[in-house]
């Protein structure tokens, strides 16, 4: 601090400490602060609004059970209310993609990381970059189309033979989980790249010369090395996904919600805000959660995760 | 076997190449399809009435004049934020430090629904109604964190000596800002306004909580596929695949030019230091 003002003097270090004060307090402690004191409130009429009725409770939380439907785990028909069940499966898909970036995400790292000549690497990873800079909603709608009941999927398959009548496709939570794995996967790829590049090629050819098998050298070597890539490809795809709105609502069908699709319901449609924020706080204590013990599993820091 | 299994995985990048790229085509391809329906198969016939019909839908043109707008707002704020978060987190150490940078980073790692519900629910609570201002601020909380952790990598490089430098020298705060510190972190500043500008222009989550009725470019785009379905935004989709194919090439061609230039200036520089060496 005291470095700041010999430097920069009374009038800038000001400005610094004005804008990051306007950020950190104005756009994200007190909205998110707002969000939970709200999330406690009942949802009033303006006339009651400060009267006897407004008290705190945890009313809106406990609005996600009730209207309760059979939720099949493994063979096992469990009861449950279809919010949660709504809730829990949004975070059991959200992991199932993550898992699936990362089976495709990992021999791309590799390949980027160690196989392909430095020459051809700007323009491979200009080429991976056309479909990130393709906006979210326009990739979704390109799936969309793939996998349209006379879309080009079902024709192409046909005519192979492969299939005699179309398959619809979206339908159940596979299109949203095809949707979620072509939109982030690149998240995943470029962290991992990152942090495969950093690998010491030596090491991989001291592995082989002793007489590791490949599979070993990648579980052994490559793997340990590439721990913050996979923890900060996990979180943010992770996060993405189960965060996306678009996706599910695109792709989706009456057989798949999304938990923010519920909060878009109860947000725009029942204009329940209070509600809304209660189960937007419980959407963002399920994603701090995941990033904690993602962080303590791979024994990362956050400034890893944030490259 | 070490050729096998590198074409293996040649042939993986090439595959994976494919199943990201070709989505992009199939639906680009559409927009030229005579069919009701957005699809390139059955094939109808070559038409241009989706590109017409685009250019006339006025909706669209507000739509896309709100996504500019709000995006130029963005990194308007974004930038000078960021940049100045990132500077004062450089230079405190501690405690302070740690809590200060895990705040900043914090907001990336929030949903955007969650973004968008509490920023309406604050300014709501300030009186200030929803709208795309809303949208900016909801925006600009996450996307400084980006510029944020651009300009503190690049200050990691940076040589406070030169400061010092000019502070003896006579040079007044506001000259050592604007001539040594600025012009250091131009590129990650340039980098944190491009960055800005195209995760505004993407964002939808937090727009659509806080937008009230205006539309932008998603909120229209996901508002029409959602409804009415129309192959004029297959004719969006490919125009805006057009820009970003010709932004890419356009910065591929940059590079390259720029590499050879390096690459010619090199070899002159060895080819005079040989000169030298022979008088």
């Amino acid at each position: 601090m005291q470095d700041l003002l010999r430097r920069y003097g009374a009038g800038l270090t000001a400005a610094f400490i004005g804008l990051t004060f306007f950020w950190l307090v104005m756009l994200v402690i007190l909205p998110n602060f707002t969000m939970l004191e709200s999330s406690f409130r009942p949802y009033l009429a303006k006339v009651d609004e400060g009267g006897p009725l407004d008290t705190y409770s945890f009313g809106n939380y406990m609005k996600i059970f009730g209207n309760e439907v059979d939720f099949s785990v493994f063979g096992w028909v469990i009861p449950t209310p279809v919010r949660v069940k709504v809730f829990l499966l949004t975070i059991f898909y959200s992991a199932v993609v993550t898992v699936i970036a990362f089976v495709l995400a990992y021999p791309l790292a590799f390949y980027l990381a160690k196989i392909a000549s430095p020459k051809s690497l700007p323009t491979l990873f200009l080429l991976l970059f056309v479909p990130l800079w393709v906006s979210e909603i326009l990739r979704s709608f390109a799936w969309w189309i793939i996998l349209a009941l006379k879309g080009p999927l079902n024709a192409v398959l046909m005519q192979l033979g492969v299939i005699d009548t179309e398959i619809r496709w979206i339908a159940g939570f596979s299109p949203v989980i095809i949707g979620l794995v072509y939109t982030y996967v690149l998240f995943m790829v470029f962290p991992l790249y990152n942090a495969m590049q950093s690998l010491d090629s030596n090491q991989i050819e001291a592995a082989e010369d002793l007489g590791s098998p490949w599979w070993r050298t990648h579980w052994r070597v490559i793997l340990p090395h590439a721990k913050p890539g996979i923890a900060s490809g996990a979180v943010m795809v992770f996060m993405l996904s189960a965060g996306s709105l678009l996706v599910p609502s695109l792709l989706g069908s009456t057989t798949s919600g999304w938990f923010t699709q519920t909060i878009q319901g109860i947000m725009l449609d029942s204009q329940d805000w209070n509600t809304g924020a209660a189960f937007a706080f419980m959407l963002l204590i399920i994603c701090t959660l995941f990033v904690s013990v993602a962080m303590r599993v791979f024994g990362v820091k956050l400034s890893d995760i944030a490259k | 076997m070490q050729k096998n299994r590198n074409f293996l995985f040649h042939l993986y990048m090439g595959l994976f190449l494919v199943y990201l790229l070709l989505p992009l085509f199939v639906m680009g391809g559409a927009a030229f399809n005579a069919s009701k329906l957005p699809t390139i198969y059955p094939w109808k016939g070559w038409t241009d009435e989706w590109f017409i019909a685009l250019w006339n839908d006025n909706r669209i043109w507000i739509a896309f004049r709100n996504t500019l707008l709000v995006a130029i707002a963005v990194a308007a704020i974004a930038v000078p934020v960021g940049t100045a978060a990132a500077i004062l987190v450089n230079s405190i150490g501690g405690r302070v430090r740690s809590v200060l940078y895990g705040l900043m980073v914090a907001p990336i790692l929030i949903p955007g629904v969650v973004i968008g519900i509490s920023t309406l629910l604050f300014w709501n609570h300030l009186s200030v109604g929803s709208g795309l201002h809303l949208s900016v601020l909801g925006q600009v909380s996450y996307i400084a964190s980006f510029v944020m952790l651009l300009v503190l990598a690049r200050l990691q490089s940076f040589d406070q000596g030169l400061e010092e430098a000019a502070l003896d020298l006579g040079a007044s705060h506001a000259q050592v800002m604007r001539r040594i510190l600025l012009p250091h972190l131009y590129p990650a500043i340039g980098a944190g306004a491009a960055i800005s500008f195209f995760q505004s222009i993407e964002n939808f989550n937090i727009t659509l909580f806080t937008r009230g009725g205006a539309d932008t470019l998603t909120v229209y785009v996901f508002s029409k596929v959602r409804s009415g379905i129309t192959p004029t935004i297959n004719a969006l989709a490919l125009l805006l695949i057009m820009v970003t194919l010709g932004m890419a090439v356009w910065y591929e061609l940059s590079r390259r030019r720029k590499a050879r230039i390096e690459l010619a200036r090199e070899a002159e520089g060895r080819r005079a230091s040989e000169a030298e060496e022979k008088h």
